[in-house]
């Protein structure tokens, strides 16, 4: 298994236009991908699980991967992360 | 073989493109059990794929045509459609309760949109549309009907309709709507109105347009003269480019008077107007040369969403069309829902008779919170421009009253938080309720102005619907009756210095204008496309002349006498 914890800098949060990102990149691997955020955890593969948290600015999410591409998908979706400004 | 069909000229123009027909059928979902869920699943799979399908050249045009920003909206509905919790959860019910997919899918996507409308974010609030919209595709694929919604559209093309809904009409993108047709419907439906503020030609009241054509079918919509010509020749879309090339001429020539003034040949001036429903509006109004805006119709703002639009967002529009209007009057009226206008969002009971009912300023009476969020908003814009507040359906002073303490009330706290005001602001009403054209004299000692609405005063007066075909004939814009009220108004105004305008489609028509202004009308407010061809017919009319004659026409014995006068000695 792989996670990694990111503090959401964007100013709106995570609204539709980067979750469609998040989503879209979730969707390219196995592996089963969570998201964390205040003591709920979703299916990242699904836009309505992320929309649904209605993740806010200064957020601290955690991104859990599980399965044969879990690192890579880690990877991937830290790089989405920052490319889209959404947190670090 | 080509078709002609009649109906009325609602919006002048040519156009000419495919047939687009727009239906919004009901989708009846119907609990049924069944016996093999694989093949149900498969059902369901089947529509998820073809609803993918279509978003996604949805989205590819758009994304051709409009840039990313406005196609990703389709992206999130794509993904909608991808959504392990949504596709999942559908696929299991259709297993374990061996229900049909269509009610499956309408139970999950229920679930979704209940829980994204009780979300506190507004913005997630919307969401809640997104899935509505989705979910209706896979279900009308399920259930094998044509689905269109007009936000789909991504080529040029004609809409054809039983009739456009307010809603439907927010959605219409004028890059690709070229024209459109409706079954019913008459000059002033909302429809009508609509095509005339966005400038698109269109024909209302064929009665049988959706009927006869299929969509891609090549259509030519003539709203100069009402006609609708089903699958042309060549040679007609050649006479017809031509038409609209003369048109185009026509045009041309009014729009060297965009800089003018509105003078009659003998001098007098009036102020010429127009209508908007929406900010984006304002660039129509300019470049047709209108002197200011004497009907901002807010309704738009509250249409086309799952709840009220929150004080900011009205302050926002309210601020950009004061701002581009760069200090020239702008009337702003207060919400004027219930009619013909609905709010789906305030669940408010079905009416027998709406138009006599709970709408407008009534409501806003009663459901102050709506009434008071709209008028913070107003007043805080007041400093952007030249802004005028009126009240729509006032029918008794103590009406106008109650609303104008509730505006004070509301500017008093924003002076008190320190918000600044303008202290110029007029405060009207709309004349559209026969008792209040016949006290008249009375309210013009308490307001600053009156706006005459026509096009309700037209059906109050003569007892008529005018959604009802059947009674149409009783729309009778130049009767006498509505004359004299018309005359009433005007004078119990100019008695106390106060001006009066008129808002309704009338100000516009070209047999009205040279009544109302013998009449002495000050402000003449119109669809934009209406205003220079006013302009143009205003300069070539002798109000002095015309007002020797007026009481001839008040009393005379029918409208037609009035306008075979009209059109003979002021034409």
């Amino acid at each position: 298994m792989a996670e990694k914890t990111f503090k959401v800098t964007s100013e709106s949060g995570i609204h539709a236009r980067p979750a469609t990102t998040l989503v879209n990149q979730a969707g390219q691997f196995s592996s089963d991908i969570t998201l964390d955020y205040n003591g709920k955890s979703v299916n990242l593969k699904s836009i309505m699980g992320v929309m649904s948290l209605g993740i806010q600015s200064g957020a601290e999410i955690t991104i859990k991967a599980e399965g044969s591409d879990a690192d890579e998908a880690i990877a991937a979706l830290e790089d989405v992360m920052k490319k889209e400004g959404l947190g670090e | 073989m080509s078709e002609k069909i009649s109906g009325i000229a609602a919006s002048a123009g040519i156009a000419i493109a495919k047939a687009f027909v727009l239906q919004n059928p009901e989708l009846t979902i119907e609990k049924k059990s069944i016996e093999d869920s694989s093949q149900e699943i498969e059902r369901f799979q089947s529509a998820i794929d073809k609803s993918k399908d279509e978003l996604t050249v949805i989205k590819d045009k758009a994304n051709e045509e409009l840039g990313e920003d406005k196609a990703a909206i389709f992206a999130a509905h794509l993904l909608v459609l991808s959504d392990p919790e949504l596709v999942d959860a559908v696929k299991q019910k259709i297993e374990s309760e061996k229900v049909n997919a269509e009610s499956a899918m309408n139970d999950v996507s229920s679930m979704f949109i209940d829980m994204f409308e009780q979300m506190d974010n507004e913005y997630m609030k919307e969401r809640a549309a997104d899935i509505r919209d989705v979910s209706k595709r896979v279900l009308a694929h399920l259930l094998d009907v044509q689905f269109a919604t007009p936000a789909s559209i991504s080529e040029e093309v004609v809409i054809l309709a039983e009739d456009l809904t307010p809603s439907d009409t927010a959605q219409l993108n004028r890059k690709f709507v070229k024209g459109f047709a409706t079954d019913i419907g008459g000059r002033t439906s909302h429809s009508a109105i609509m095509s005339r503020s966005m400038e698109i030609p269109a024909v209302v009241g064929t009665k049988t347009i959706t009927e006869k054509v299929e969509n891609g079918v090549m259509i030519i919509i003539d709203g100069l003269d009402g006609q609708v010509i089903v699958d042309p020749t060549e040679d007609e879309i050649g006479s017809y480019q031509e038409k609209q090339q003369k048109y185009l001429k026509q045009k041309e020539e009014w729009a060297k008077l965009v800089n003018e003034k509105t003078l009659s040949s003998d001098n007098v001036q009036v102020e010429l107007a127009a209508n908007i429903g929406t900010p984006a509006d304002v660039k129509g109004v300019l470049e047709n040369g209108a002197e200011g805006v004497g009907l901002y119709r807010t309704e738009f703002l509250y249409m086309g969403r799952d709840q009220l639009p929150t004080e900011d967002e009205q302050f926002k529009a309210y601020k950009e069309v004061l701002e581009k209007m760069e200090g020239k009057p702008v009337v702003i009226r207060t919400l004027d829902i219930g009619g013909d206008k609905e709010l789906p969002y305030l669940n408010l009971p079905k009416e027998l008779n709406p138009f006599l009912g709970f709408r407008a300023i009534r409501l806003c009476l009663e459901e102050q919170e709506i009434f008071r969020t709209q008028l913070r908003a107003l007043l805080r814009a007041s400093t952007y421009g030249n802004l005028k507040i009126m009240f729509p359906m006032i029918a008794t002073l103590e009406e106008f009253r109650s609303a104008k303490s509730i505006l004070i009330e509301e500017k008093e706290k924003l002076v008190n938080e320190g918000t600044e005001v303008s202290e110029k602001i007029e405060v009207g009403i709309m004349v559209e309720i026969p008792s209040t054209a016949v006290m008249a004299d009375t309210f013009a000692k308490e307001v600053d102005f009156f706006s005459i609405g026509t096009n309700d005063l037209i059906q109050y007066t003569m007892a008529a619907d005018r959604m009802n075909e059947q009674v149409s004939y009783l729309y009778q814009p130049y009767n006498p009756a509505i004359l004299r009220l018309v005359k009433m108004v005007i004078d119990a105004a100019h008695k106390e210095g106060k001006w009066t305008g008129m808002c309704g489609e009338m100000a516009g028509d070209p047999i009205a204008i040279p009544i109302l202004l013998g009449l002495g009308l000050d402000e003449f407010s119109m669809s934009a496309t209406s205003v220079l061809p006013a302009r143009s017919q205003i300069r070539s009319l002798s109000k002095e002349k015309i007002s020797a004659h007026i009481n001839e026409i008040l009393q005379m014995d029918t409208m037609k006498e009035v306008v075979d006068f009209v059109e003979k000695n002021f034409k």
